[in-house]
């Protein structure tokens, strides 16, 4: 049997294609991993038991010559999108046991191309955090160290691609929750442009900024998850028409040098450098940018997207469905379900996007933060007439020890080079660039203007052929 | 910022702190107030900038303005997942 921690997705389903394996086989070998390594590794939340009968099917479609690229391919689902008739918890008590009624636009998608849902992932509790430590189910360990964290809040479903139990995962990402997990865990993540992936049946975190994208070994893996996925759904009235093909074959690479002064570790910027070194070998263009708004993305975000949680997470009151903790009259329910459903930092971002946006401080705050928005989302529109790409580590470090972001502010600054995309809607790629010292995986990021999103993964292609 | 801001937010987002919550919220909120205020400090003008998104309308119809396929729901699902209900109904305490 392949080994599966180097297998891809295109060689997989060649090898279906032509005989030589099948889904039931595959689907068996990441199997046996998660047995062997899910108890350690804490990537899964829960295992489909019709994992294997999944690939039966997928066996038959292939054979009857009915199959696509992802037909028979096992996928890992991050536990906020929504499989009807599964569990989908957001990595919340307050969800523990909700069952979805419905099927995410995307899990339709997938479903229709035949690949095998192997499990829900673990993830920070309702998307928010950047190590899968705010998991109300204990947090995902790093592969590569397991004394570290996998990043997040899609770390389960890095930590499932990066260790051989799925060959692909879907994450969602809203300040960076894909990118980070994936440079951390040495794969290709993908934040997609804003509305070219349905949001229909993701637990909705800042509805403005969600985006669901893909995980993969390689970008050609990470495209063949991203052509399935995406597209036109009537249920979300944010997806779009326009197909994303923009700017495919441009090689100009802007670095906003200003941006990579202050806290940045050293290694990270030594390998950023070097990395700039074999894209110039490749055939890219290096050009120096100035974007002084930039460094206002990061307070912007942490303004923006606790304001959109707190109305969010508002429907989470214990009475629908969700966890309910009986109190007195109803409102003293509310209070009792929110205070035990909700771990500390739900409850921290909801209270400072109440803050934000109450009476007297609105405008000081979230108006203002939306201005700077703008500002930020023009700078990029007009830096984009001079260059194709702007380029930043993906994240200021490696994978950090367990516990060693204990102040919330400490871990938000880790989002600095992330949240930019998300707030600007603009496709955004992280892609494998080395390792450290240590062992540790680095990441680079790309961004592309609106619907350039096929240009971004011809990058990762060009720095693997040019190692 | 003192305590008592942070027991009037957690009222108005309907969420029980205990003492040792409220003191580390107020601790944490001073942090991340103080970095994000640095926004005060940026003149914007007011910008336009080109929006992709549109206003979407169709008639509040299950299965028509484009939807060619309605949701199907399964309705003993959903009233699985009230936490109490009675004859098909949800329950829950008195509201007046």
């Amino acid at each position: 049997m392949t080994n599966i921690k180097d297998l891809t997705i295109e060689k997989a389903g060649e090898m279906m294609k032509k005989g030589e394996l099948t889904s039931v086989e595959l689907v068996s070998a990441c199997l046996k991993n998660i047995e062997e390594k899910n108890t350690e590794l804490n990537a899964f939340l829960e295992v489909f038991s019709d994992a294997l009968e999944q690939a039966q099917k997928a066996d038959e479609l292939i054979k009857s010559g009915k199959g696509t690229k992802l037909t028979g391919i096992p996928i890992a689902i991050k536990d906020n999108i929504l499989i009807n008739g599964r569990k989908v918890s957001s990595g919340s008590k307050m969800l523990e046991n909700y069952t979805a009624t419905y099927d995410a636009f995307v899990i339709k998608k997938l479903k229709e191309a035949g690949a095998v849902l192997m499990g829900r992932t673990n993830m920070d509790e309702f998307a928010m955090g950047s190590s899968t430590e705010n998991s109300a189910f204990g947090p995902a360990k790093n592969p590569f160290d397991i004394s570290r964290v996998p990043g997040g809040s899609s770390g389960g479903s890095a930590v499932a691609v990066a260790s051989g139990m799925v060959l692909g995962a879907l994450g969602s990402d809203t300040g960076g929750s894909i990118r980070q997990p994936a440079s951390f865990c040495g794969l290709v993540g993908m934040k997609p442009t804003y509305g070219t992936v349905s949001r229909s049946g993701l637990t909705a975190m800042s509805s403005s900024l969600d985006q669901i994208g893909p995980f993969a070994k390689t970008s050609e893996d990470a495209k063949i998850i991203f052509d399935c996925i995406s597209g036109k759904d009537e249920m979300d009235s944010t997806s779009t028409e326009i197909s994303p093909t923009r700017g495919v074959g441009e090689k100009i690479i802007g670095v906003p040098r200003d941006f990579l002064k202050e806290g940045v570790d050293v290694e990270v910027l030594k390998n950023f450098e070097e990395t700039l070194e074999k894209l110039k070998k490749a055939g890219y263009t290096i050009k120096d940018v100035s974007m002084p708004y930039l460094k206002y993305s990061l307070p912007v975000y942490y303004i923006i997207m606790p304001a959109e949680v707190s109305t969010n997470l508002a429907r989470l009151d214990g009475m629908r469905y969700g966890l309910q903790e009986k109190g007195e009259n109803i409102f003293d329910t509310f209070k009792k379900s929110r205070s035990l459903g909700f771990g500390p930092e739900t409850k921290r971002r909801i209270i400072l996007g109440t803050y934000v946006l109450s009476h007297g401080y609105y405008d000081a705050y979230y108006n203002k933060a939306w201005g700077i928005r703008r500002a930020i989302m023009k700078e990029y529109e007009n830096i984009f007439k001079s260059v194709n790409f702007i380029m930043t580590p993906t994240a200021p470090t490696t994978a950090w020890k367990f516990g060693d972001k204990k102040d919330p502010l400490q871990m938000y600054l880790e989002d600095i080079f992330t949240v930019s995309a998300n707030l600007t809607g603009l496709p955004s790629i992280s892609i494998p660039s080395g390792f450290s010292s240590s062992g540790l995986p680095f990441g680079v990021e790309f961004m592309g203007p609106l619907f350039s999103d096929e240009s971004l993964f011809a990058i990762e292609k060009d720095l693997r052929d040019n190692k | 910022m003192d305590i008592k801001d942070i027991e009037k937010l957690a009222e108005l987002s309907k969420i029980e702190l205990s003492e040792e919550e409220k003191r580390g919220l107020l601790k944490d909120l001073d942090g991340i107030l103080g970095y994000v205020k640095q926004i005060s400090e940026v003149k914007v003008e007011d910008i336009s900038v080109e929006y992709t998104r549109k206003n979407v309308w169709r008639e509040d119809l299950p299965a028509s303005g484009g939807l060619v396929i309605p949701r199907e729901f399964s309705r003993e699902l959903i009233l699985k997942q009230f936490p109490e209900s009675k004859d098909g109904f949800l329950k829950v305490k008195k509201i007046l």
